[in-house]
């Protein structure tokens, strides 16, 4: 299932979308976010989703992964549209069977959610799988650049989250070799009473913590020993390039804007 | 050249000092290391040799004794200045990664150091084909083999071009052909630069390759001397826990079944030739 | 007990875009009371066959036998808790997996989990560490407070407690001296012997291969291409490069001994002792036939 979930991941490639700098579609992503509600009709969400269609087509993902790798979210999507369609009682009588009845507004309003929540994850899935996590952290660093001057330590979150996004791998694989090193020895945490698997979940942790703890030891003293002093006075060794295409594609989301609401009723 | 580029006099330091029963990781311990020679620091584990490192950085001080390197006396304000001229490439190949990616990695000590853009550009694709990763820029670092990570953490600490590269057990958690590459490295490095290289290990093999050998146990200097005059006194080696050379082994495995070789070889081939002598003088 | 595996395939993440194809069509006996090396350079699925050897990892093609259970691909498996209790592994680095208050705790957590009672388990912990040269003295200790060395060998410990019939060791040297090197694997060749163990090594080292086991796989590219004896295995220098490996050091020393003297030694010698032996015997025949 884990190793299914998609969403949060990279698939390198070279895609229009990929090869866009992170701070566009950092910005991007926010005011798609604020955009979306703009939408209030069958078409404008019509609208809605044949654009993010089109996002993921230019992306070159297949559609097929993205699903499959989104399945967990669906459940969530389908809990909410039945939510809205039991508990929505306006317009006419559609469906009565019973103690379920369902009305014309409910389906509707169904439907809207599902869209708006179904576009919401596809972009902001869209971003996370076609940039690099440390691209991300490259645009958020320089997004976030002008709260310097409230001494926020702009560098120093930046640099947390760029090792953090760096060492998750590496400990995903100590996770999976500690889980299957106690497994081994008889402990297992997919099966058994609740109260068993709570028990499971120490062999695991406590070597966990020791080792993270020791890697965090290892990283601090050579990162030390190549001189590592804090921010200041350091260069950066990776450039952001803003091009073309990542000022057009905020034109084309004010086009969209202006588009939604000539169409909204 | 031949100035001297690290030197340790009279190094005492214990951790845990106040405690009287622990006994010193490094006991009045002297050497000194010349430009452009290859050293290597051998002992089992747990004979000091990884304090010696520490007290090489200047993560650790002397609390007895002194620690020149680069020409400087190793203190707080001398710290950050003789750092920059030595990289440093420790044990295990992903808790040194910093970077992303492997470009990223490489430069990190530049941008620590304050290096400008297009200077690191340069430095970093230099210094990624001196150790043949040229290839490996945006690979990430869970992608890539050990070897190849240690080889990137080489060309980290080159692109900075550092008078010294001190390797701490750089090739121990490493599968043979990872050893292989890292040692392989090293010595075209050696040809190419003439940079000076401080080698810790418990590889005897590897250290066979260096000018000089330090045999350190129990926090002390044990031997000292070319590798040839160090692998002669074969047991008291043995004895501290070290494995001698491949060749040398077999010698004296050969003579405790009577064949009396003359010689102590350092190489197969040297072997093959006196049995050879051997065999043919019967 | 016998383990067989018949046309395994494996991928990990199967059916995403991260699919990863790590084994085809293994096919590999280990017999039982055998001491099998598993050899091939990284990356070529030695440690992926390891896993399917106590059914941490299970087919996505194919079945393994192990024992009388058979677990196959696409077939749920439940209950696996026998297979592998029968079957112990030893993973790289497995200090990492230490991690109760003291090692005579630590110890115990295996045969614990499989039902053995605390007396029990607490005389094996004793028994096995005394076993594995270990100061009485650590059993109160923590596991932490050991030194590197020490802790490797109380968690082999821990695996060795729960009796397996089957004992897998994945690189277990790795990152020790060369005495400590050579101290754990005569102690696991003197515990197949006195154990009757069936003994799975992983291994880079060719000269471990060659010296202790009675059985040899290659792995390459996730197919299993070549069993056979050690001697045959390490005498095909030509195949062993083919796989990117390299023939044990004292194979190369008797080959350009033979090629310099223009003579042929006895046997193919698989460990330093032999070969000195044959050296010997060589020497002097040459001199008898003066």
């Amino acid at each position: 299932m884990m190793e299914k979930m998609i969403f949060g991941r990279f698939i390198p490639g070279n895609s229009l979308i990929h090869q866009m700098d992170p701070r566009a579609k950092i910005s991007f992503v926010f005011v798609f976010i604020a955009i979306v509600f703009i939408a209030n009709s069958a078409i404008t969400y019509g609208i809605l989703l044949g654009f993010t269609l089109l996002v993921v087509f230019l992306s070159k993902i297949r559609l097929y992964f993205l699903i499959n790798g989104l399945k967990p979210v669906f459940i969530l999507l389908i809990f909410t549209f039945l939510l809205h369609i039991f508990f929505t009682r306006e317009g006419d009588l559609l469906v009565d069977i019973g103690f379920i009845k369902i009305y014309e507004e409910g389906l509707r309003q169904g439907i809207f959610i599902s869209v708006r929540f179904l576009v919401l994850v596809f972009i902001t899935s869209i971003l996370t799988l076609t940039t690099s996590p440390i691209s991300i952290t490259d645009g958020i660093e320089v997004l976030l650049g002008p709260f310097k001057r409230v001494k926020l330590p702009v560098h120093e979150l930046a640099l947390m989250m760029s090792i953090s996004l760096r060492f998750i791998p590496t400990l995903m694989d100590e996770t999976g070799k500690i889980l299957k090193a106690q497994m081994a020895r008889g402990s297992d945490i997919g099966s058994g009473p609740v109260k068993d698997r709570i028990k499971a979940v120490v062999p695991l942790l406590i070597p966990l913590f020791v080792s993270a703890f020791k890697r965090a030891e290892d990283l601090a003293t050579a990162m030390e020993v190549r001189g590592y002093r804090g921010g200041e006075g350091r260069t950066r060794y990776r450039q952001l390039n803003w091009r073309l295409i990542d000022s057009l594609s905020l034109v084309v989301l004010v086009g969209l804007a202006g588009i939604l609401v000539y169409f909204r009723v | 050249m031949n100035s001297i580029i690290m030197s340790f006099e009279n190094v005492t330091f214990t951790y845990m000092q106040e405690d009287e029963s622990v006994k010193p990781a490094v006991n009045d311990l002297s050497f000194s290391i010349q430009d452009g020679e290859w050293i290597a620091l051998v002992g089992h584990n747990g004979s000091g040799k990884s304090t010696i490192a520490k007290l090489m950085n200047g993560l650790l001080f002397p609390q007895t004794g002194k620690v020149e390197a680069m020409g400087k006396l190793m203190s707080e304000e001398s710290l950050w200045d003789i750092r920059s001229q030595m990289g440093m490439v420790f044990q295990n190949p992903d808790n040194q990664f910093v970077g992303a990616t492997v470009q990223d990695d490489v430069a990190f000590a530049l941008e620590n150091n304050g290096v400008p853009h297009e200077e690191m550009v340069v430095r970093v694709k230099e210094a990624l084909q001196q150790v043949k990763m040229a290839d490996y820029l945006d690979h990430e670092p869970h992608h890539l083999s050990g070897g190849q990570k240690q080889r990137v953490a080489i060309a980290g600490a080159l692109a900075l071009r550092p008078r010294l590269l001190i390797l701490d057990e750089a090739t121990s958690m490493l599968d043979p052909q990872g050893r292989m590459e890292v040692i392989e490295t090293i010595r075209e490095l050696r040809k190419a630069t003439g940079l000076t290289v401080i080698s810790i290990t418990h590889d005897l093999e590897e250290a066979a390759l260096a000018d000089r050998i330090l045999v350190m146990n129990a926090g002390e200097k044990q031997l000292e001397g070319k590798p040839d005059a160090v692998f002669r006194s074969g047991n008291e080696l043995t004895n501290l826990g070290l494995d001698l050379p491949f060749s040398m082994r077999m010698t004296h495995l050969l003579r405790e079944v009577g064949i009396e070789l003359q010689g102590e070889h350092m190489t197969e081939d040297e072997l093959v030739d006196e049995l050879w002598t051997f065999y043919s003088k019967k | 007990m016998d383990i067989l595996l018949q046309e395994v395939g494996y991928s990990y993440a199967k059916d995403t875009p991260f699919e990863k194809r790590a084994l085809t069509d293994v096919s590999l006996h280990i017999p039982s009371g055998s001491y099998t090396a598993i050899i091939g350079h990284t990356g070529s699925g030695k440690s992926t066959v390891l896993q399917h050897l106590n059914a941490l990892l299970k087919p996505t093609e194919g079945s393994v036998m192990i024992g009388g259970r058979k677990i196959e691909a696409g077939v749920k498996a439940k209950n696996l808790r026998d297979v592998r209790r029968q079957v112990g592994i030893v993973f790289q680095f497995p200090e990492q997996q230490l991690f109760d208050e003291t090692v005579l705790k630590d110890i115990m957590f295996g045969p614990l989990n499989y039902g053995v009672s605390e007396e029990e388990a607490s005389r094996r912990a004793h028994e096995l560490v005394e076993q594995l040269g270990l100061p009485p003295e650590v059993l109160t200790k923590s596991p932490f407070d050991l030194s590197g060395g020490q802790m490797r060998r109380v968690a082999i410990a821990g695996v060795l407690a729960m009796e397996p019939d089957v004992l897998v060791l994945d690189e277990p040297t790795a990152g020790l001296d060369p005495r400590g090197r050579r101290e754990i694997m005569d102690l696991f060749h003197r515990l197949h012997i006195e154990k009757g163990l069936t003994t799975v090594l992983v291994t880079h080292s060719m000269e471990d291969a060659a010296r202790y086991a009675d059985n040899v796989a290659i792995m390459h590219n996730g197919r299993c291409v070549v069993t056979g004896e050690p001697v045959e295995i390490f005498s095909n220098e030509e195949q062993l490069r083919d796989y990117r490996l390299e023939p044990p050091r004292t194979i190369r020393l008797q080959q350009k001994l033979e090629d310099k003297m223009g003579i042929k030694l006895d046997s193919i010698s698989l460990t330093e002792e032999a070969l000195a032996k044959n050296i010997a015997l060589a020497l002097s025949e040459g001199r008898d036939s003066e």
